[in-house]
Formats: structure tokens, C-alpha cells, sequence
């Protein structure tokens, strides 16, 4: 998937949020760290040009949160979750880069719970790879990709990595 | 991925600036675990943190205690006056004891400088110094570094003054130590029967005057006299230590407009400092307070990775 790909995958995503949750539903888009950030970034401004009023974003940091911080060895870089609105009896969108075994969007449902009680969570992934280990699905996919084992999925954003592409690279 | 290099920490001595920042880093992102509703994160469940306070404490005690709670770690409290370390238990058997518990953090604090020491030698346990007689306080001065670079966004080139008891003083050592390696001015100054000239080798300049250590300060840092530490008459009396070396309003004048004031606590009103600069605009010492839960939670939630356990090193 290239730029306009993304582009286009992110443009559906909001056509579909737009169509689900009706134009008065209050909701928000909190992105998980790191790319899911700018996706929601991206997803909001998109929003917003449609629904023709501001949508708030929230940054989550998933760390604390995670259920293999008892078997990886170093420690995995904690930053700041920045939530500046109240959570409580909204909804809320979680927008995530790639949905994987689910894992990281059971911590990142945790960490919701611990900062109020929203009134329904979705979840908006750019990727939907497969291969879930968790009983979690996705509300809006970007794009479903049939992935191999030994496969990783790698959404490269402008923001972070300098270009924009969606690339599947084989494990050794 | 971060971590640091020991599974210990016994020292500001044994950081490097790298680890330093990185502590502070975690501690900034998990200071607005105590500003959330539910105050808690699942980090450290299923740990095990003993406490073990040889040395009085009520600050650091309840600080350490409320870091490792506020990371789900289940906590076990020893204090000397209950322990069997009044029934002339030596420290190694108290040690080896605890370490048969499994836990994975020892947090001790020690009238004995080297005591954390011995016990990481002993423990496969983080072991995390809370002060040791008059050598270290490393956690301290991480949460000091954590107050002064939230007020004054940097570190590097500030002047910063430790005035008062310096050579019974932990916290003057660890902060020597920590601001000097992140490039800071620092400055001791006391009476010279409490400043060791050995701070010079430690990276600080000695003074016996203190308005030259407030001249142009950013950072004045004021401890307290440590009288349990002293047996013989290091000063005339109290009222002419107020006198000579208490920081009044006048004296902070000296100072830069902006300069901070901290305290480690406990304080002596009106022996080194004066309530209307301890109560006054720039005073931090209760920011102090809460940062040093923010600092200890960064330490375990780094320390807990295990990065160094080396079981070959261990002596049995």
C-alpha cells in the first residue's frame, strides 16, 4: 500500500465512522502510540472537513498496560498519555495501526477503564492482519491482509518513519 | 526499548547521564498516574517489594511504599525496631532470609554506608538503596533533578547551592554527584567543619560563606543539621548557625529573581531556614514531596526488567 492507499483506506474509515455512529453521537478518536496517533490525527481532520465541527483526540500510551512486561527484558519506553477531555459516558474510537493478536488493544482497553467509563469503545485499525489471539475485532479496517506466521506487518508513516507505505516483511 | 545497566540501584555513582535521563523520562510520563482516577497500573503485578528500613523514615518509607502500590506490587514492610535485626541478627542473615522470600526488590535503607552494597552481592532482588548512612541517596536526588528541571526546563548550566550539614549529608552527595554529571554549577557551602573537602573531587566548588554560594543561584538547595550524626560539637549552637547560614528573604535576594528553593525534608524552621522562604512563592519542597513518588515508580518499572541479573555473580 503506498501513500494514496493509505489515503484512501483512511478516507473509507472515516466514511464508515461517519455512517455508524450518527452525525449527533459525541464521540472522540484516542490513538494508541506510536503510529496510531497520527492515524487518528489524519482520521480527525478527515472528520472533521465532513462533519463540519471539531473532534477531539486523545494520545495512549499502552505501556504500563501490557501483558508480556513480566517477560520481556528491557523495559519497553514509557511516554505520556494525553487525554485532555473527559472520557466518561462517551464514545470512544481507538485507532490503531495494525490489528494483530489483539493484545495490544485489550491493554489499551485497560487503560481506558482506569481514566473513566466511556460509553461504548469501537476500535479503528488502518490494517487488519489476522491471526488474533484474543477474542477482539475491529469496527473499521483500513484494509484486511492475509499474513503468514513468519510475517510482519509494517505501516511506515511519514510522521515517524519519513515515507508512507504499508509493506509486509518475512521474519528470518 | 530502554533498561538500565545494573539490577541494582545502589548510587548516583554508578549512572550514566543516558540512564539518569532516561529515569527522569519514565518518571515524567508517570507522574499522571497520581493525577487519574483510578491511581493504579498493572505494571508490577505479581511483584514482591520488601522494605526493609534499618534507619528511621517516615518521608521515604511512605514514598517507596505508595510508588510500588500505585504498580499493583504487593509490598512486605520490615522497620528495624520490629525486626529481628534488634535480636543481633547480622545484616547477611537478615539478607539471605528475605531472599528466601523470592522477592524482587529489596528497598533498604541503612545507618551502615555499604549496606545496600553487601545485599546486591548476596540477592538475585533489585536491591535500590534509600539512603545509606552518610554515602547515598540516589533516589533523592532524581527526584530533585525531576523538580528542578519541571521548573526550570533544563539542567545544564544552572547554579545550584547545597547548603547546610554537607558532610553528614547523603542527599548532598547524590545531588553533587547527579548535577554535576548533567553540567550543572554546583555549589556546597557550610560551616568548614560540616564540608569535607573531598566534595572538590566529587565535581563541586566549596564555599564557607553562604552569600557567595546564593550570589547568581538558580537552585538553592538547604539541609538540614544532622545532630543523631554528630557526637562532637561541629557548631557553636543553633542560633548562630541561624544566624551565619539560615536562609532568610533577605538573603535570597542574592539570588536569581527566579531561584528556586528546596528543602529534602525534614526541615528546621529557623535554624536553616526561615518559614516565610520555606511557606514563600519559591519554595517547592511539597513539588519535591510528590515527585518522589513519580522518580521511585520510574525506578522500579526500569529496574524490573532484570536487565542485570547475572546468577554467576551472585556469592552464595
Amino acid at each position: 500500500m503506498d501513500s494514496a492507499g493509505i489515503d484512501l483506506a483512511l478516507a473509507r474509515m472515516a466514511a464508515q465512522i461517519v455512517e455508524k455512529l450518527t452525525p449527533a453521537e459525541d464521540f472522540a478518536l484516542i490513538g494508541i502510540r506510536r503510529r496510531g496517533v497520527h492515524l487518528a490525527e489524519r482520521l480527525g481532520r478527515k472528520l472533521e472537513a465532513v462533519l463540519r465541527r471539531p473532534v477531539q483526540r486523545g494520545i495512549l500510551d499502552i505501556t504500563l498496560y501490557r501483558d508480556d512486561l513480566t517477560t520481556v527484558g528491557n523495559r519497553p519506553l514509557l511516554r505520556e498519555t494525553l487525554i485532555d477531555f473527559d472520557i466518561n459516558g462517551r464514545t470512544v474510537v481507538l485507532v490503531d495501526d495494525v490489528l494483530f493478536t489483539g493484545r495490544t488493544v485489550r491493554a489499551a482497553l485497560d487503560g481506558l477503564m482506569d481514566l473513566g467509563r466511556p460509553k461504548r469503545v469501537q476500535l479503528a485499525v488502518l490494517v487488519d492482519r489476522g491471526r488474533r489471539e484474543l477474542p477482539i475485532q475491529a469496527d473499521y479496517v483500513g484494509k484486511y491482509v492475509e499474513t503468514g506466521e513468519r510475517e510482519m506487518v509494517e505501516v511506515r508513516l511519514s510522521e515517524e518513519d519519513g515515507e508512507e507505505r504499508v509493506v509486509i516483511v518475512k521474519m528470518p | 526499548m530502554a533498561s538500565l545497566r545494573s539490577k541494582d540501584l545502589l548510587g548516583i555513582a554508578q549512572l550514566s547521564v543516558e540512564e539518569i535521563e532516561l529515569i527522569l523520562n519514565t518518571a515524567d510520563a508517570l507522574k499522571q498516574v497520581a493525577e487519574r482516577p483510578v491511581k493504579k497500573v498493572p505494571a508490577l503485578r505479581g511483584k514482591t517489594a520488601i522494605n526493609l528500613f534499618v534507619e528511621p523514615s517516615t518521608r521515604t518509607r511512605s514514598s517507596f511504599e505508595l510508588a510500588e502500590k500505585r504498580l499493583s506490587a504487593d509490598i512486605l514492610n520490615f522497620a528495624a525496631s520490629t525486626s529481628s535485626l534488634t535480636k543481633g541478627e547480622s545484616l547477611m542473615d537478615t539478607a539471605r532470609n528475605l531472599e528466601s522470600m523470592a522477592p524482587d526488590f529489596i528497598v533498604i535503607r541503612h545507618s551502615a554506608a555499604g549496606a545496600p552494597h553487601l545485599l546486591s552481592r548476596v540477592c538475585r532482588s533489585s536491591v535500590i538503596n534509600a539512603g545509606d548512612g552518610m554515602h547515598e541517596h540516589p533516589t533523592q536526588a532524581l527526584l530533585d533533578a525531576l523538580t528542578v528541571r519541571e521548573k526550570k526546563k533544563r539542567i545544564e548550566g544552572l547554579k545550584i547551592a547545597i547548603i547546610g550539614d554537607i558532610a553528614h549529608s547523603r542527599v548532598a552527595r547524590s545531588g553533587t554527584l547527579l548535577f554535576h554529571k548533567m553540567g550543572a554549577d554546583v555549589w556546597v557551602c557550610g560551616p568548614p567543619t560540616l564540608v569535607p573537602w573531598e566534595y572538590h573531587r566529587l565535581g563541586a566548588k566549596i564555599t564557607y560563606g553562604i552569600d557567595e554560594a546564593l550570589r547568581g543561584a538558580d537552585v538553592v538547595m538547604m539541609l538540614r543539621i544532622q545532630h543523631e550524626r554528630q557526637n562532637e560539637a561541629f557548631l557553636p549552637s543553633t542560633r548562630e548557625y541561624f544566624n551565619l547560614y539560615g536562609l532568610t528573604r533577605e538573603r535570597m535576594r542574592l539570588a536569581k529573581p527566579d531561584a528556586i528553593i528546596m528543602h529534602p525534608g525534614p526541615m528546621n524552621r529557623g535554624v536553616e531556614i526561615e518559614s516565610e522562604v520555606a511557606d514563600g512563592p519559591a519554595s517547592v519542597i511539597l513539588e519535591q514531596v510528590s515527585n518522589g513518588v513519580a522518580a521511585r515508580m520510574a525506578v522500579l518499572y526500569l529496574l524490573s526488567g532484570g536487565a542485570g541479573l547475572k546468577p554467576e555473580k551472585l556469592r552464595r
